[in-house]
């Protein structure tokens, strides 16, 4: 309970930047040695969450992902069940321009012809990690405090064990989730498009001929893998980089009157330059995504 | 920062949400938009239609009101030849009535003058001989005078 008193800055930081991770309780032995206990619940430090393995589950992220998810699929249905040819109302206009411009975007950069997934996954794409994205420029320590006090209030758990991620593309789980299913989806449409053969020719003879086969192979793979890499991590790191600017613009609050006051300013600008940002990377994954998916039905 | 199961959590609830985009919200906002494209497109054309039909009823009425001058005039025209005729007609008819009566009443003057004479001459000899016998204050020879005075109303 030292910490309660003495809080670094650089445990702040850590603590913003711990998920809430449920999974196998594990607790040290001796130094450095972690053994499981048998019990499933929350873990109370980032070394514990580290130690729960593969088979844990990051609640915060998965919490506000699907919420705001649901929200944006809730908000179009209601949209979708009651629109109509004639004069739109308010909601209605909102969501046509919003689908307009996907289907504007995806006529421009897909060429694969009738593809009945593209234009409904690009929505989802750009408005979904818009959505999340968009936590970032809710104050750092809303909610993470809110949950934190909250829990302590309900659970009678200590406040500075309960860790909260409010933006879900911070979390490299969320991005890289999204991107394999990019990923799956690409390789799908490889094999349905060009047939088992043809793909693998593509991977092997290209781009210097079947004389340099070997090359070949590992040149193209490492294309390929790279794709879905580029674009998960692209937008963690984005992500990750921007809330990381918050959370060390957050700590100069308790620093000085000046540097608090500068902090102000500094948190303003930097939010509104967010908000370029969380769009452009919303729109760079989802334009990415329609590029990757246009190239795995092109013949060479 | 640990990648852990939330990797596939967050593929399955991608996975759910496409699958509901591209069921539910998708298809129904696109047949709306295309729907209302296809709206516009007609009602300009029917704007355009009617535009052009407006013109050609322009020219149709600025047609018939044209006709409908021409005929007034010729009808007026007409009426006032028909009219001119009438009059002359009328005109005509009342001199030859005038004519007709002016002689019947001329031959009936002179037939009323005719036998007015006839009394006259019948009555004159009469009417002389007792002015004479008045005159002369003595009977007459009745007989003896009338042939002389017979002649002398011949002679009037």
């Amino acid at each position: 309970m030292a910490s309660e008193t003495t809080i670094t800055t650089s445990d702040y930081i850590k603590h913003h930047l711990q998920n809430l991770t449920f999974g196998e309780k594990q607790v040290e032995s001796t130094a450095g040695n972690w053994i499981p206990t048998g019990e499933w619940g929350f873990a109370s430090s980032a070394q514990e969450a580290t130690q729960m393995g593969f088979w844990s589950i990051n609640v915060d992220t998965m919490l506000l992902s699907i919420l705001l998810g649901a929200l944006m699929m809730w908000f179009f249905r209601s949209v979708a069940k009651t629109v109509s040819a004639d004069v739109p109302t308010p909601a209605q206009n909102f969501a046509e321009m919003v689908i307009e411009f996907i289907n504007d975007t995806v006529r421009g950069s897909f060429s694969g012809g009738k593809n009945e997934l593209v234009a409904p996954l690009a929505l989802t794409i750009f408005v979904w990690v818009f959505l999340m994205n968009l936590m970032d420029l809710i104050p750092v320590d809303l909610l993470p405090m809110a949950v934190a006090q909250g829990a302590s209030a309900l659970f009678g758990v200590d406040p500075h064990h309960v860790y909260f991620k409010v933006v879900p593309s911070t979390d490299p789980n969320a991005t890289m989730g999204m991107a394999l299913v990019v990923f799956g989806l690409m390789l799908y449409y490889s094999f349905k498009i060009k047939g088992t053969g043809g793909f693998l020719a593509e991977l092997s003879f290209e781009p210097f001929g079947k004389w340099a086969l070997p090359i070949n192979i590992v040149l193209e793979t490492v294309t390929l893998l790279a794709k879905p890499f580029s674009l998960g991590l692209r937008l963690f790191g984005n992500m990750y980089a921007g809330e990381m600017v918050f959370i060390l613009i957050a700590t100069m609050y308790s620093a000085s009157l000046v540097l608090g006051s500068l902090a102000g300013l500094l948190q303003v600008g930097w939010a509104i330059f967010h908000i370029l940002i969380i769009t452009l990377q919303a729109f760079i994954f989802m334009v990415l995504t329609i590029v990757y998916i246009d190239m795995a039905h092109q013949h060479h | 920062m640990n990648i852990n199961a939330t990797l596939i959590g967050q593929a399955i609830a991608f996975l759910l949400f496409i699958g509901f985009c591209m069921k539910y919200v998708w298809p129904p906002i696109m047949q709306a938009l295309d729907d209302r494209k296809k709206k516009i497109a007609d009602g300009l054309a029917a704007a355009e239609r009617g535009k052009h039909e407006q013109e050609l009823a322009e020219k149709r009425a600025q047609q018939v009101i044209h006709e409908a001058k021409e005929q007034a005039n010729e009808i007026i025209s007409q009426a006032q030849r028909r009219g001119n005729e009438i009059v002359d007609e009328s005109k005509d008819s009342a001199r030859v009535e005038g004519d007709r009566i002016l002689t019947s009443a001329r031959a009936e003057i002179e037939q009323e003058a005719n036998r007015a004479k006839d009394e006259l001459r019948s009555q004159v000899g009469s009417v002389a001989l007792a002015g004479a016998a008045k005159i002369l204050g003595r009977e007459i020879d009745d007989k003896a005078h009338t042939d002389l005075l017979e002649e002398l109303v011949s002679r009037i």
